[in-house]
């Protein structure tokens, strides 16, 4: 259960150290500032979905989660709403679709990629006829602005973007739950082998609850922070396909969809990998039309190194010893 | 009588895992007809050197010879090819395909893709006969109790035309009747002229089977008995490298208060069955019964894996109906369950991590892991059952098979329960580990817990319990206490003879 992470860690680095050389103007403190809040975007969303990864689980509904809690904040503050309640009110409601997603995998017993399809289209669908698929903005809420995409100068030119505080922030504590909590523990357990978890006491179908409660609500909050980001909501448009982003950041991350594991470490990697995929293909001029076949192409390459790196060093061990 | 080349001949067989020299200059013959045991303690090497022959994995040195040729498998289909057949311990049919499909799964005989039924069935009831398997070869597989299933993969390999045929503790789960099936066929084949290589942790077993016995010890060939040597202290030695007396180191208990008591307790899986017992402190009692009498169950059903549909328990007097096993845990019980891969262990997860799963909550600081105390456990486990492993986090994936029955073991005595119910505890593993368990069961019930443990070895019910239930079909047939117990007796009512008065 080792968390590899050496591979994936060289990968942004190689693509990282390219794109500045032929480049210069990546490095920039403006591109960099780009970089990182877009990267800390992407990695709570793929933090989310890692742990319901670990449970042997998927969740495809995070995009149309974001898609609907961008444009419910929005219409809700047009409908002036205190923007306190409003923001309560969203994370509630994605808390709420977690419980139920988790409820009908475990009590239930769907299938989690089944009960997360219907959910990426009923959500997306809500929020679509609640807002009457208008487009909104974010006019006259200065403050929510600046909490959910102010800036904190550093140097003179280079700022860091909240999102990346609030990435910090959730990553700390998610690194801790997985690996320093017996519920963290408990998580990995029941993703290897669900049956043996139950056999030593372990509440498993409570555990995957939690898992799915914490993907929904980290897509939640990605919500808020994507529509103040954006400055402005499309219902129809807002968060789609992004729940493919965080989970290639997660598998690319190293966890396995297999259950049983990953780590938090490697999926913001990853989730930074992608984001500077993006990046650099602006940046060297590659036409965008090859975007995602690019994208495609790097994240099957990174799988596939991870395992031959993995198998490698097995092999070195076993020949140490001899 | 052997023939001048042997059929099979492994010469200085070497093998190395990583922390592990599991194989090392190991030598070992086979003839024509001849029915082989190997045995060793857990870890010795017995199932890794099987898996070589039969082309699951790799050696790393030596050479394997064949008709005294040099041969080299690099997949189990070229082993077949050869002759050499594996029946692993872990059934690989398909439960939902019938007898002739299973047999001749992936090698059909067909017509332009279209499956020759006809001729299927027909050559797979040759083969299905050949077992002694007197059924229709459309019978569902999944429909076959486990010791059946297990002759259909052996008429699968010798529709292969397998010449040595290499099984893997084979009675492990068998009930009496299926293993002494299984002999006879295993006694035919040897009429055939096809080798058996058996591997097995019940010397009894391979005393009345085997014509000669190698023995392994540390990965290396610690000697070889032929059939006039063969007896249970020579091979304990071999094994062992010392003699093991007081095999079963019974004392007289004074059994304290009930404990636990059952009263018309009904398990979902035998409903029309009411169960009614008692346990007292300090006594370790037997359950006896025939593979699926509903042994199992009953232990699950106590155990809160699957509550119970009807009846009352109490705990100390106090009512308890546990509704998943972390209330059963809770109130101070634990089970070791029978399918260490599937319900015992987190295969994927480290020694340490699998020795500390149900005692984790008990000692963590405000959900934060407690390493110290996890190192603890792990340790008093590794060192009171002798687990072999390069170290504590080694995944349990790569444990010998006896070895993980330890760390499964080791996981529940860990939480020091009151009530420890241990399904078939010793299945697996080797002679000196089994004295050693009930060298601690006994040390348990001193300690006053009272022990409910399913067995399906009777010399062990025999060997150990203060008394003992007998089931079948899913109810209790009856009660022995110590001075009644039998074999005759468990047998009669396992078969449900009622005992004559
Ligand atoms: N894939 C593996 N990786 C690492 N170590 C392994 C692997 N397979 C086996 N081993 C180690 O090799 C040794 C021999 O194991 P093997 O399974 O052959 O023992 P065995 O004699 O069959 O024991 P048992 O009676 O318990 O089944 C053990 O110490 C085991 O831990
Ligand atoms: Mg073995």
């Amino acid at each position: 259960m080792k968390k590899n992470i050496l591979g994936i860690l060289g990968l942004l680095i190689a693509i990282f150290v390219i794109t500045a050389v032929l480049n210069p103007k990546f490095i920039s403190a403006y591109n960099m500032q780009n970089l990182v809040k877009w990267s800390s975007l992407y990695a709570i969303m793929g933090v989310g979905v890692a742990f319901v990864i670990i449970t042997g689980g998927i969740d495809l509904s995070i995009g149309s989660v974001i898609g609907l809690t961008a444009s419910l904040l929005a219409f809700t503050l047009s409908k002036n709403w205190d923007p306190a309640v409003a923001i309560c009110a969203m994370l509630g409601l994605s808390a709420l679709i977690g419980l139920v997603h988790g409820l009908l995998v475990t009590k239930a017993k769907l299938q989690p990629f089944v009960v997360t399809l219907c959910g990426l289209l009923i959500y997306r669908g809500m929020a679509r006829w609640v807002t009457d698929n208008q487009s909104m903005g974010f006019k006259g809420h200065d403050q929510l602005n600046e909490i959910f995409s102010g800036k904190i100068p550093i140097t003179d030119t280079f700022a860091l973007p909240m999102p990346f505080v609030f990435l910090v922030v959730i990553a700390v504590a998610a690194a801790l739950f997985l690996n320093r909590t017996i519920w963290g523990r408990y998580l990995l357990a029941l993703g290897n082998n669900e049956e043996g978890a139950r056999y030593s006491g372990i509440q498993t179908d409570n555990l995957k609850i939690a898992a799915y409660v914490i993907c929904s609500l980290l897509a939640g909050i990605s919500g808020l922070l994507f529509a103040f980001e954006l400055d402005s909501v499309q219902p129809a448009q807002t968060g789609e396909f992004y729940e493919l982003y965080a989970i290639a950041a997660a598998v690319l991350g190293g966890c396995s969809l297999r259950g049983g594991e990953g780590g938090i470490l490697g999926v913001i990697i990853a989730a930074a990998v992608i984001r500077l995929i993006y990046n650099s293909i602006n940046m060297l001029g590659i036409s965008t039309h090859l975007e995602y076949a690019i994208l495609g192409i790097v994240i099957l390459a990174g799988v596939v190194a991870d395992e031959l790196i993995k198998r490698y060093t097995a092999k070195r061990a076993a020949a140490k010893q001899r | 009588m052997a023939p001048l080349t042997p059929l099979l001949r492994v010469h200085e067989l070497g093998k190395q895992f990583p922390g592990v020299r599991a194989l090392h200059n190991v030598n070992l013959t086979i003839a024509c007809g001849e029915v082989l045991a190997v045995i060793g303690e857990n870890g010795a090497g017995k199932s890794t050197l099987m898996k070589i022959l039969a082309g699951v994995q790799p050696a790393d040195t030596g050479e394997i010879f064949i008709d005294g040729e040099p041969i080299q498998f690099q997949s189990v289909r070229e082993a077949l090819a050869q002759g050499v057949a594996l029946i692993h311990q872990e059934l690989n049919l398909a439960a939902n395909l019938d007898l002739a499909a299973n047999i001749f799964l992936g090698r059909e005989p067909h017509q332009c893709g279209f499956i020759d039924q006809a001729k299927l069935h027909a050559e797979a009831a040759q083969h299905l006969k050949r077992v002694g398997l007197d059924l229709p070869s459309d019978t569902l597989v999944g429909d076959l109790p486990i010791g059946l299933q297990q002759l259909v993969e052996i008429a699968k390999a010798l529709s292969c035309e397998a010449r040595v045929l290499i099984m893997d503790e084979p009675t492990s789960s068998l009930s009496q009747h299926e293993t002494e099936t299984l002999f006879e066929v295993v006694r035919d084949l040897r009429a055939q002229g096809i080798s058996v290589i058996y591997i097995s942790h019940r010397l009894s077993e391979v005393k009345e089977l085997a014509d000669r016995v190698i023995v392994l010890r540390d990965g290396e060939n610690a000697g070889e008995l032929s059939r006039e040597e063969i007896n249970h202290d020579a091979m304990v030695r071999l094994m062992v490298g010392r003699d093991l007396s007081q095999f079963y180191d019974r004392k007289q208990h004074d059994p304290g208060d009930i404990v636990l008591e059952l009263e018309e307790v009904r398990t979902p899986e035998h409903p029309h069955c009411a169960i009614s017992m008692q346990l007292r402190a300090g006594e370790i009692v037997g359950l006896a019964g025939l593979v699926g009498s509903g042994r199992t169950e009953l232990l699950q059903t106590i155990f809160g894996v699957t509550p119970s549909v009807g009846g009352n328990m109490n705990l100390a007097g106090e009512p308890f109906a546990p509704q998943n096993p972390r209330e059963a845990i809770r109130a101070g019980l634990a089970l070791a369950p029978e399918d260490r891969k599937q319900h015992g262990l987190i295969l994927q997860m480290a020694v340490r991590e699998n020795a500390s799963l149900a005692s984790l909550g008990r000692d963590h600081k405000n959900g934060l892991l407690n390493f110290e105390a996890e190192e603890t456990v792990a340790t008093e486990a590794v060192e009171q059952l002798a687990i072999k492993t390069p170290s504590l986090d080694q995944a349990t994936v790569h444990l010998s098979g006896g070895n993980q029955q330890k760390v499964v073991l080791g996981k529940w005595l860990a939480l020091k329960p009151r009530v420890l119910l241990l399904d078939e505890p010793t299945r697996g593993i080797d002679v000196g580990a089994k004295r050693e368990m009930y060298r601690l069961m006994e040390q348990l019930a001193a300690d006053g817990v009272a022990i409910l443990f399913v067995s399906s070895e009777l010399e062990e019910v025999l060997g150990m319990a203060d008394r003992a239930f007998v089931m079948h079909e899913g109810r209790l047939a009856g009660e022995l206490p110590r001075d009644q117990l039998s074999e005759e007796a468990v047998m009669q009512l396992a078969t449900g003879t009622p005992l004559a008065a």
